[in-house]
């Protein structure tokens, strides 16, 4: 009970000293803000992105350029981040070999049974929407140029389709089409096109991640073209490993490790 | 910005944070967290951070939701504190 209370002043304090912080923000929408405006004396980044990314990359979504090229860096290492996550829950959960583990007791046979209708509606109703939702998801990396979306995003979705297979079926019917050794090397895979993109623009002289020098091997119009169509081919890349991860996760936590039967 | 749907999302947001904080029932606090992630993604897109929304949408609502359940179904559905 007294520590109930100590935690609730803890909270309220700190609570407090971040809403006074608050206060000390400039407005929202503020043109004249830091982030904005730029400090005395220098140029403002913001500024700089709003006014010269569609020259720079010839991507409207400005969101997209930001990420994927100026700081296609951060980026990649976000990606690292999600697929080094997902190898750690591997790495606890997952049970091989030992017949005798406690875990793998428990295991028994969830197939469809006649008569079970509920599972025949559910089960028909999400074999019919997962196309759906994998076109969808395919469009939104594809379409991240031009509208919300892009590698982290299309990704989720796309892994949401399998997880929607599995839960609605069993893990099997899902692990059928994608297996743990496809989702392994394939979230491999997808930090590796997105490596190779930086290795490529870096064994033609250029810094690691600059994309203008592919031009030639892109055959584009100009430099600006080609860091548009890297952008698009790291975005895939994400998108590879994100799809494999989130099923990885859900696989993994759904079946304590064993992946067999699922929920 | 429109206040006014601003001060519902945000309403319904602690009202939505505090319960799926005291749930006993795991699972409902799961579901609640959903809809947590869901209205500050109704907030990013109302502040015009679609991309932001975008992704809040599809792993704060989606696939987090979906990840608790699963762990909630292997675990125990009771809280204890």
């Amino acid at each position: 009970m007294l520590s109930k209370v100590f935690a609730t002043l803890a909270v309220v304090i700190t609570g407090s000293i971040l809403l006074y912080g608050v206060t000390d923000f400039p407005a929202f929408g503020d043109p004249k803000s830091p982030a904005s405006a730029g400090v005395p004396g220098s140029e403002s980044v913001s500024q700089y992105f709003i006014t010269e990314s569609y020259g720079d990359t010839k991507v409207p979504n400005l969101v997209t350029s930001v990420l994927a090229d100026y700081r296609g860096y951060d980026t990649m290492f976000e990606t690292v981040v999600i697929f080094a996550a997902g190898m750690a829950i591997f790495a606890i959960l997952r049970v091989v070999g030992d017949e005798k583990d406690s875990r793998k007791k428990r295991v028994e046979e969830n197939t469809f049974t006649n008569g079970d209708h509920s599972r025949i509606i559910v089960g028909t109703t999400c074999r019919i929407v997962v196309p759906v939702i994998q076109l969808f998801a395919l469009y939104v990396i594809a379409h991240g140029h031009h509208s919300p979306g892009g590698g982290f995003q299309g990704g989720v979705i796309l892994g949401a389709s399998f997880i929607i297979l599995a839960l609605s079926d069993h893990l099997n019917a899902a692990l059928r089409r994608f297996s743990e050794k496809s989702y392994t090397i394939i979230a491999v895979v997808g930090i590796l096109i997105y490596a190779a993109f930086g290795v490529v623009a870096q064994l033609l002289g250029a810094n690691f991640l600059d994309y203008g020098v592919l031009q030639p091997l892109l055959f584009t119009d100009g430099p600006e073209m080609a860091r548009s169509h890297s952008m698009l081919g790291v975005e895939i890349g994400v998108a590879f490993t994100v799809t494999a991860i989130m099923f990885a996760i859900y696989a993994n936590l759904s079946t304590r490790g064993l992946l067999r039967n699922g929920l | 910005m429109i206040l006014a749907f601003d001060i519902v999302i945000l309403v319904f947001l602690v009202i939505a944070a505090i319960i799926s904080l005291s749930v006993k029932d795991l699972l409902s606090a799961s579901m609640i967290y959903g809809i947590y992630g869901f209205l500050i993604c109704l907030l990013w897109a109302e502040m015009g951070a679609v991309d932001v929304a975008f992704t809040e949408a599809s792993v704060g609502a989606g696939i987090s939701t979906v990840l608790l359940v699963a762990t909630v179904f292997n675990t125990k559905r009771k809280s204890s504190d």
